[in-house]
């Protein structure tokens, strides 16, 4: 494979990047076009974007699902860099194999059945107890919490598996606290997959459509049902505006965390080195 | 705060929260489902019948209904939403796994300071909306899209070709927007092949296509069935792509799940097919966990 064909693989890696990344480019492209009908060419104007500024409905729906999503970042966060830790960290307890599969399983379960049983969850809950009152912001959280704090989990579990125990083990020999030790020590080792985690429960949750409908309640309309229920009727270009922004700000925060992360990681190994060095 | 962390043990507290929130809002909503899904119907809210019926303290009643069940078997609309969901994310999954392949043989073969940003630029597309991924693929297929305008300007064609609201659709929506989910288990696989292996099969003279089969497939099992199952499970009950790219008759389950939910408004049903789903669902997913530990080298 490797020898007698050695224009085969790189021709589909080509191939693969252009069908990855030609969708997006027409899509951004087309955002540019003065048709109404959105693949027929009809000259050069940024009106569609004017028209997305002044659509109040579109605006106020980012903004809740800015809020929505920012919430849920930080509480999957928190939740999933936990769970990440104990698995990586705490070796076998009980109840080991029931977190894991708990803990993973929300990142392959079809999205129409987390948010089936999330609804019926705070149905009944609101019968048994009268909370949570309604559904809205706080109904959408919640579910978005439990099924991207799986991400995290998955992301601060791996960068700490690769890393060893002994920066850990030596601060607990110095006689620091476990707590301290978290604080002081494995936090700002796993800054970088805190940061990822983090930025990755953003993007799940500010893109979600499928569970939000279901949590969702009158009056909480987050962007992804606004933009599905407008999609469904067809192509309209000032969705291929909107979908042009936001393809440039995850470029420019995907670039950013990037560069941010490549630095990060070459400090610490700089410092290891350094650090091994004076030992030695 | 301190203190009482000290008493219930760091490590608990740790543990405790996440596992707490776990049970609470993923597997104790199973169970609401379960029961859902054996009570009848009825008018009101919420649209389900009790299974228990107390009355002053006693267990009056104990009703349970497996006709939603028996409905789902009997029905042809069902059973074929399940078989095509299966077959359409069995495809999908299977196309991805051939485009995927060589991608991610690619990257990992490509020079060492290339591969993170090839992967990062296969991540890329993961990170900006999957519902206006998919509305993309709407103005590419459609009869008086992208392609078809191509295809009648060059000649080849007087006639659109339908493309949109086909299965045909459907699977380059699925196979478009996991791609990134088969690439990176692969890529970590193939990644940690030892070349020497291969380069031993062709001393002995082994061929590359077979040397390919007999020993680069089989070493990178684990990542061909992490990347499946990547694919495949959410594949099974996708809803949006089937709604925007499929057609009316593009029966899958999970839209189906949609309808009975939310226009018939029947949810002991919507339930019963969740709970089918999963019943389905529950062999590939303890096959992806089983090969957890290759997948969990795939985020960094």
């Amino acid at each position: 494979m490797t020898r007698r064909r050695p224009i085969f693989v790189p021709a589909m890696l080509i191939a693969g990047f252009l069908f990855l990344y030609i969708p997006i480019l027409l899509l951004i492209l087309y955002s540019f076009n003065e048709s109404r009908l959105v693949t027929v060419w009809g000259g050069f104007s940024t009106k569609w974007y004017a028209a997305l500024f002044q659509n109040e409905q579109l605006l106020g729906a980012a903004w809740l699902s800015f809020k929505i999503a920012a919430m849920n970042a930080t509480g999957a966060t928190i939740l999933g860099t936990l769970a990440g830790l104990a698995l990586a960290r705490f070796g076998r307890f009980r109840g080991r194999p029931l977190l894991t599969g708990m803990a993973t399983a929300p990142l392959v379960m079809p999205e129409v059945i987390t948010g089936l049983s999330l609804l019926l969850l705070f149905v009944a809950m609101e019968q048994a107890f009268g909370w949570p009152g309604g559904r809205g912001i706080t109904t959408i959280t919640i579910a978005h919490m439990t099924f991207s704090m799986a991400y995290v989990t998955v992301v601060v579990q791996s960068r700490l598996s690769t890393l060893d125990e002994s920066l850990e083990e030596a601060a607990m020999d110095l006689g620091a606290r476990p707590a301290m030790v978290f604080f002081l020590i494995t936090l700002p080792i796993i800054r970088p997959a805190i940061l990822a985690g983090w930025l990755l429960a953003f993007t799940l949750s500010w893109d979600d459509l499928v569970i939000t409908s279901f949590v969702t309640g009158p009056g909480s309309s987050t962007l992804p049902l606004v933009i599905f229920s407008k999609v469904r009727l067809g192509v309209s270009p000032d969705i291929n505006a909107l979908a042009s922004i936001l393809v440039l700000i995850v470029a420019i925060g995907v670039a950013i965390a990037g560069v941010y992360m490549h630095r990060q990681q070459k400090r610490r190994e700089r410092d290891v080195q350094q650090a091994l060095a004076a030992n030695l | 705060m301190s203190r009482l962390l000290a008493r219930l043990g760091g490590r608990t507290v740790v543990t405790g929260i996440p596992y707490l929130w776990l049970l609470l809002f993923f597997l104790v909503p199973f169970l609401i489902v379960l029961k859902i899904s054996i009570s009848d119907m009825r008018m009101g809210m919420p649209p389900y019948e009790p299974l228990l019926v107390w009355a002053s303290g006693q267990l009056v009643e104990f009703k349970v209904n497996f006709a939603n069940y028996t409905f789902l078997w009997e029905d042809a609309l069902y059973r074929n939403a399940y078989l095509n969901s299966i077959l359409t994310a069995g495809i999908s999954t299977v196309l991805c796994l051939l485009i995927g392949y060589p991608m991610a043989y690619g990257i990992a073969r490509s020079p060492p300071a290339w591969r993170n940003i090839l992967l990062l630029l296969v991540m890329l597309p993961f990170w900006t909306s999957f519902l206006l991924r998919v509305y993309a693929w709407i103005g590419i297929l459609k009869n008086n899209g992208v392609i078809n305008n191509f295809l009648m300007w060059t000649g080849l064609i007087d006639e659109p070709i339908v493309m949109l609201q086909t299965n045909f659709a459907v699977y380059i929506g699925i196979v478009y927007s996991y791609l990134p989910f088969m690439v990176l288990p692969l890529y970590t696989a193939i990644e940690k092949l030892d070349l020497t292996l291969l380069e031993a099969a062709a001393d002995l003279g082994c061929r590359p296509g077979k040397t390919f089969f007999r020993i680069t497939v089989p070493l990178t099992r684990s990542g061909i069935i992490a990347g499946c199952m990547l694919v495949f499970i959410p594949a099974v009950g996708e809803f949006v792509i089937p709604a925007l790219l499929g057609g009316p008759d593009t029966l899958m389950i999970g839209r189906v799940l949609w309808e009975e939910f939310f226009n018939n408004r029947d949810w002991p049903i919507a339930s019963a097919v969740a709970i089918a789903m999963l019943l389905l669902l529950v062999v590939p997913i303890m096959i992806l966990q089983r090969f957890q530990g290759q997948q969990l080298g795939v985020h960094r």
